[in-house]
């Protein structure tokens, strides 16, 4: 069987948070009947491409996948059903705001088959909610979480810290509330600001500041240690779960496995053979629904990797996870060992102890974890 | 031939924007050299960099056919000369083909320390000097002071000085019977063997190289078979001719004539400024005197910034050495900035045109290291070794003593900065020979170690005089000095581009504003990166980078594979231009940039 993660985008958001940078957008109308018969459409288009695999994960991500109607995501994940065969755990996560309107779908969400929801929380302070552009409460999260709880055999939340002003102390408050509340997961980022969001320019402009370097590796060395004491280790840079409790999805990004992209926007990687493609669905929503309309499809392009890409790429990821890359998965897709692919770049960077090497993996030391990006160019680039 | 009597031969002297340049003009167009049309400002300064910076790089003539008031015709030669120290010789070869020179000197401003170092030449030359006031009709001029400026500051007669103002064509016909009147006729014997100095040469696409010639004796005609006495070469005359300043060939230049040949001559390194030109069948039994082979004075690393324009790098100097032959350049290879070329220069400023002129006519970004003086390291065998590039000093076991070039600098400057002057002077272990006043303005006199003057000095004294100092130098021999090679080192590897070698006094100063300097620019690294300044094996300086805290992606998921990896990609390009130091990794522009800054 050759194992397959399937992603939904679904595009659209009440409003655009000035951090994000992801395919979203806002509208005023949606004709869903006609978005969800485009979904389908290109998910059968997507099912005669990999015929024989394995279905064993879908995930739902946006924008808001829990503006979507409970029938939507219902017919979605049963032509999945349809197309493939499905691991028997094949673990169903959607992605959801903490709002009192969203909550309220809960229980149909559930009874369309998703077993797992990531609740965008982003923070426990209304303050800080406000500053994000969030459109819920701490209080609304609150219930929003005590009823995913109550309703999904799994759930996890995302937090956003080194916030403007924030000190280990505050965060270490903050996190143990978040504790307080958590199930087995939860992904806890680092405040970023990316090119083209409404915070890049606020930015520019110095309306506010981020804790610097230090200050921000601060904040990571102390969530680390706090959510370590709890049972909750980093499985990846920003992902905590008690073990057995990863989510599933992701692990394929970050393991190099195949996965699928379906809507406006969404990359995917598929093994074919010998060769490994990577794809990329038309970006701008009504483009994709257009394509989709005309042709069947919204791919926009499909292309080979090279050998030295694919090689990349799974050190790119695969190094984000605590696990590393096993020589295995590293030899099945390259041919090579790691000593043969690195050479001598590897030599300083075990040294200087920020990547380990044994008979069974690669792995990046939390002290490389913590600056993987000057790990990595040392290694890749 | 025009007879010898009938012949004036003279130099402008003039600090930059004095208005030598703009009174060359009016000469030219009231003598009806070029039609108004013609004429465009500044007609002799031919080069871009010429025009832009109102300096004179080569030597030009051009003969002005003039009816004086008495009725009769002169030609009158006028000889550009540059106007730099760091062309000193060259313009002595050009002062030695004058009798006399005219001195402008701005009425508004006065006497400027670069016109006191030419005037001095001139003086030297036996030139009659004949003052002239420029920019008489300014607001500002105040001609009488500035007379007397010339009284008190050169010691020159100023009484008879001509007052004009070359923007508005006033009293032109004033300078040119000043000329006339005032200016020794040249001498010279038609019958005696021929003697030609070489003033300068040039390289023409059409014409080959063409030579300036200051005729003293005989006579210069095409087929003529001549040698050049320094050099033995012999070369037939191919043309004669002056410039009007439309070159123009005429049948023979004689005695006392001023103007130029070729003779299928392929590069201008085979023709040497001060070399006397002689007939190869009946040679003179003296050169004229005065001859010396060009010697760099401050050398540089020239560096291609992309690896892959050391090739064009290497033709263009090819191509600029055609037509200067003034500088040296032999390839030299470093560690921290991969394949170049160690280039000798005749000054700072010298070296600064090249550069410039290889940025800009050749399209090259270059990392010049910084400039360093010709050394004399006398080792204890009792030899001697020249040393122009600092990473070749000698091991200190060997050596007995070093000895470095010494300067004589005028400085003028308003009363105001001359304290800020002194003390700068002072820090660069300057020792002071004259101050005195001119005015509310001084005039001080030191003797410097050129290498305290290579580094910054000019830039040091713009800004502590507000840029109203003016400044000029001759080379004053050699003095032993205690020297010592300093290097930089990262995380314990000299860096080679950054070495120096600095006076024992002042290597601590600048050892410590290098690491700082470094530390800015040097990014933080997984590494801890140690920045030292050391003296052998002594660490006199030293600064930090810590190693990098955090520095990851906080979400990476599946939509992000590809841009992530195109990013890493574009990083290779970035990585190529890093040099590596043990594990540490500078980028080339912390280089250029720590090499590009001063002592500040």
């Amino acid at each position: 069987m050759s194992p397959l993660a399937v992603y939904v985008h679904w595009p659209f958001c009440k409003s655009k948070c000035p951090y994000c940078d992801f395919n979203s957008h806002v509208r005023e109308r949606i004709d869903e009947a006609r978005w969800r018969r485009a979904l389908l459409a290109e998910l059968a288009w997507w099912a005669e491409q990999t015929e024989g695999a394995t279905v064993t994960s879908v995930f739902f991500g946006g924008g808001t996948p829990s503006l979507m109607a409970p029938e939507t995501v219902a017919a979605i994940l049963e032509s999945v059903g349809r197309h493939w065969r499905h691991a028997s755990d094949c673990e169903v996560t959607l992605e959801a705001n903490p709002t009192s309107v969203e909550a309220a779908r809960f229980a149909a969400l559930r009874q369309a088959g998703v077993g797992r929801v990531s609740l965008g929380v982003q923070a426990l302070d209304d303050a800080a909610l406000k500053f994000l552009g969030r459109g819920h409460s701490a209080a609304e999260a609150r219930t929003a979480l005590d009823l995913a709880r109550a309703t999904f055999p799994r759930f996890s939340f995302d937090l956003i810290y080194a916030r403007p002003g924030q000190t280990v102390a505050s965060w270490e408050r903050e996190l143990a509330a978040a504790l307080a509340l958590a199930g087995d997961h939860l992904s806890l980022y680092q405040l970023t600001i990316e090119p083209g969001t409404a915070f890049a320019m606020s930015f520019a402009r110095g309306d506010f500041a981020l804790p610097d370097g230090d200050a921000a590796g601060a904040l990571y060395e102390a969530t680390q240690a706090v959510l370590e004491s709890v049972g909750l280790p980093a499985y990846e840079i920003s992902n905590h779960a008690r073990p057995g409790q990863e989510c599933r999805h992701n692990l394929a990004y970050w393991r190099g496995q195949d996965y699928l992209g379906v809507g406006p926007g969404a990359h995917g990687r598929l093994t074919s053979g010998p060769a490994r493609f990577a794809t990329r669905q038309r970006k701008a929503p009504e483009t994709w629904l257009a394509s989709v309309e005309s042709v069947g499809h919204g791919t926009e392009d499909m292309v080979r990797l090279a050998p030295e890409e694919r090689r990349s790429e799974l050190a790119m990821m695969g190094l984000r996870l605590a696990e590393g890359v096993p020589r295995d998965r590293f030899f099945a897709a390259t041919g090579l060992g790691f000593e043969d692919a690195f050479g001598a770049r590897l030599a300083p960077l075990l040294e200087g102890g920020f990547l380990e090497l044994d008979e069974r993996a690669l792995r990046a030391t939390p002290a490389g974890r913590q600056c993987l990006n000057a790990v990595l160019g040392r290694l890749l680039a | 031939m025009t007879d010898l009597a009938h012949i004036r031969n003279f130099a402008i002297i003039a600090h930059i924007d004095h208005g030598k340049s703009t009174l060359a003009d009016r000469l030219i167009e009231r003598c009806g050299g070029l039609e108004a049309r013609e004429m465009r400002a500044q007609v002799l300064d031919s080069m871009d960099i010429e025009r832009e910076r109102g300096i004179t790089i080569k030597a030009q003539t051009v003969r002005l056919n003039y009816t004086a008031k008495n009725g009769e015709a002169y030609e009158l030669n006028l000889m550009d000369t540059p106007g730099h120290v760091d062309f000193a010789y060259e313009v002595s070869r050009s002062l030695a083909a004058c009798e006399g020179s005219l001195l402008v000197v701005d009425a508004s401003q006065g006497v400027e320390a670069q016109t006191l170092a030419n005037v001095y030449q001139a003086i030297d030359a036996g030139h009659e000097i004949v003052p002239v006031l420029n920019k008489i009709d300014l607001p500002a001029a105040e001609p009488q002071r500035v007379r007397e400026q010339i009284e008190e500051v050169i010691g020159l007669d100023a009484s008879g000085a001509v007052e004009i103002s070359a923007k508005t064509g006033l009293n032109i016909d004033g300078v040119l019977e000043a000329l006339v009147a005032r200016l020794p006729p040249p001498q010279g014997d038609e019958a005696a063997p021929l003697k030609a100095l070489l003033v300068d040469s040039w390289y023409d696409s059409y014409l080959g190289v063409v030579i300036l010639v200051r005729v003293k004796d005989g006579t210069l005609k095409p087929g003529l078979k001549v040698r050049f006495m320094a050099t033995g070469a012999a070369h037939a005359v191919e043309r004669v001719g002056v410039f009007t300043p439309k070159a123009v060939q005429i049948p023979a230049l004689g005695p006392g004539d001023i103007g130029f040949i070729t003779a299928g001559i392929k590069t201008v390194a085979d023709c040497k400024i001060g070399d006397t030109i002689t007939e190869d069948r009946r040679p003179a039994a003296q050169p004229l005197p005065g001859f010396k082979p060009l010697q760099p004075v401050v050398f540089c690393g020239l560096f291609p910034a992309d690896a892959a324009d050391y090739d064009h790098l290497r033709d263009s100097l090819a191509k600029l050495r055609l037509n200067d032959a003034s500088f040296e350049y032999e390839p030299e290879t470093s560690a921290a900035l991969g394949f170049g070329f160690r280039c000798g220069f005749l000054g700072l400023l010298h070296l600064e045109i090249i550069q410039e002129r290889l940025a800009r006519e050749f399209n090259l970004d270059l990392i010049p290291t910084a400039p360093s003086v010709v050394y004399h390291a006398h080792l204890t065998d009792g030899s001697m070794v020249t040393l122009h590039n600092p990473v070749d000093m000698p091991d200190p076991v060997k050596l007995d003593h070093m000895e470095e070039p010494w300067i004589k600098a005028t400085i003028l400057v308003p009363d105001e900065y001359l304290g800020s002057v002194l003390k700068l002077c002072e820090e660069r272990r300057g020792v002071q020979k004259d101050l005195t006043y001119a005015g509310r303005r001084a005039m001080v006199v030191y003797r410097l170690p050129l290498n305290e003057v290579v580094f910054d000095f000019y830039d040091r004294l713009k800004s502590v005089s507000r840029g109203y100092a003016s400044f000029d130098y001759q080379m004053d021999g050699y003095e032993p000095g205690d020297l010592v090679q300093m290097n930089i080192l990262v995380n314990g590897d000299p860096v080679d581009a950054l070495a120096t070698i600095v006076h024992r006094s002042q290597a601590e100063r600048r050892g410590r504003a290098m690491c700082e300097r470094l530390k800015e620019l040097i990014p933080r690294q997984l590494f801890l990166i140690a920045i030292q300044a050391a003296i052998g094996s002594r660490v006199i300086a030293r600064e930090t980078v810590k190693a990098l805290r955090k520095d990851v992606l906080a979400k990476c998921y599946g939509g992000d594979v590809t841009r992530k990896r195109k990013l890493l990609e574009k990083q290779k390009e970035g990585r190529k231009r890093m040099r590596q130091f043990g594990k540490v990794e500078i980028p080339q522009s912390a280089f250029i940039a720590a090499l590009k800054m001063g002592d500040e």
